[in-house]
């Protein structure tokens, strides 16, 4: 059996753990930054709420709050506190590689 | 596999804030409205946040008044209005219109919908005893997110190792 092993990665990360470049985020890399952010099993609403935070970023360049995640991405506020209880937007974030959402709401 | 190259934040990171206990002494819009934004950036971020309402801070969680939550316009050098005019019946009604509008464009959500939010972050709400006593109130005037009705002693116990904070 031919076998291949596949370059790692380096990322580089600001002071706060979020990706510099979200363009270096592939979706194989979410299991690795869950268990950094303390997810260890990752269910369908987290990969609901991280791929809903892939799209925003693009479209709104910045990540949403957590007011905007609980109207928007189909899971509630309860919810998503439930899944991410370090902070859902925050969490989600970082593991979606992408920045820190900022607003106070 | 992708590695990560974990910033150096161990040496001499201050200890983070794990848990705040802010409590809501007043009962304007600019008197509600910090405290709650604090709580709920905090459970934001990941921190344990309880709420304490206290005085007129206990209409933020009344039934049939948290709607009716206004800014003052009569002692308030803030507003930068003259206090004659904001006197003028009728005044704190339209400011307080004015500055929901404002509010709703910055999707900034109202009170009863902000306090319902913040109760399903998993935040405690807690009505002041001493408070609930003095306006002849009881458990059936406040919302339903309402933890309990608890004395002062109580709210020091719950708070044990907490950062207060008064509002």
């Amino acid at each position: 059996m031919a076998t291949l092993t596949l370059p790692a990665t380096l990322v580089e990360l600001n002071d706060e753990g979020f990706f510099l470049h979200p363009e270096q985020w592939t979706e194989e890399m979410v299991p690795e930054l869950a268990r950094q952010a303390g997810i260890e099993h990752l269910t369908d609403t987290h990969w609901q709420v991280i791929r809903f935070m892939r799209k925003e970023y693009p479209e709104k360049g910045a990540g949403p709050s957590v007011r905007v995640l609980g109207k928007t991405s189909g899971v509630s506020i309860k919810e998503l506190y439930e899944v991410f209880p370090t902070g859902p937007a925050k969490t989600a974030a970082r593991i979606a590689g992408i920045p820190k959402p900022r607003g106070c709401i | 596999m992708a590695t990560l190259t974990v910033p150096d934040t161990a040496a001499a990171a201050p200890p983070r804030i794990e848990k705040v206990s802010i409590i809501i002494s007043k009962g304007s819009l600019d008197g509600v409205y910090p405290g709650l934004i604090m709580a709920n950036g905090a459970r934001a971020e990941g921190i344990q946040a309880d709420l304490l309402f206290t005085f007129f801070g206990l209409d933020a969680i009344h039934r049939s008044r948290h709607e009716h939550i206004k800014i003052a316009t009569v002692g308030n050098p803030g507003l930068h209005l003259a206090t004659w005019l904001g006197g003028v019946p009728g005044m704190s009604s339209v400011m307080t219109h004015y500055l929901a509008s404002k509010m709703e464009k910055l999707d900034i959500p109202s009170i009863p919908e902000f306090v319902e939010m913040i109760a399903d972050t998993g935040a405690k709400l807690y009505a002041c005893k001493a408070s609930v006593d003095l306006f002849g109130l009881d458990r059936s005037d406040f919302i339903d997110q309402v933890e309990d009705v608890i004395t002062v002693g109580e709210f020091y116990d719950k708070a044990a190792g907490w950062q207060i904070i008064f509002t």
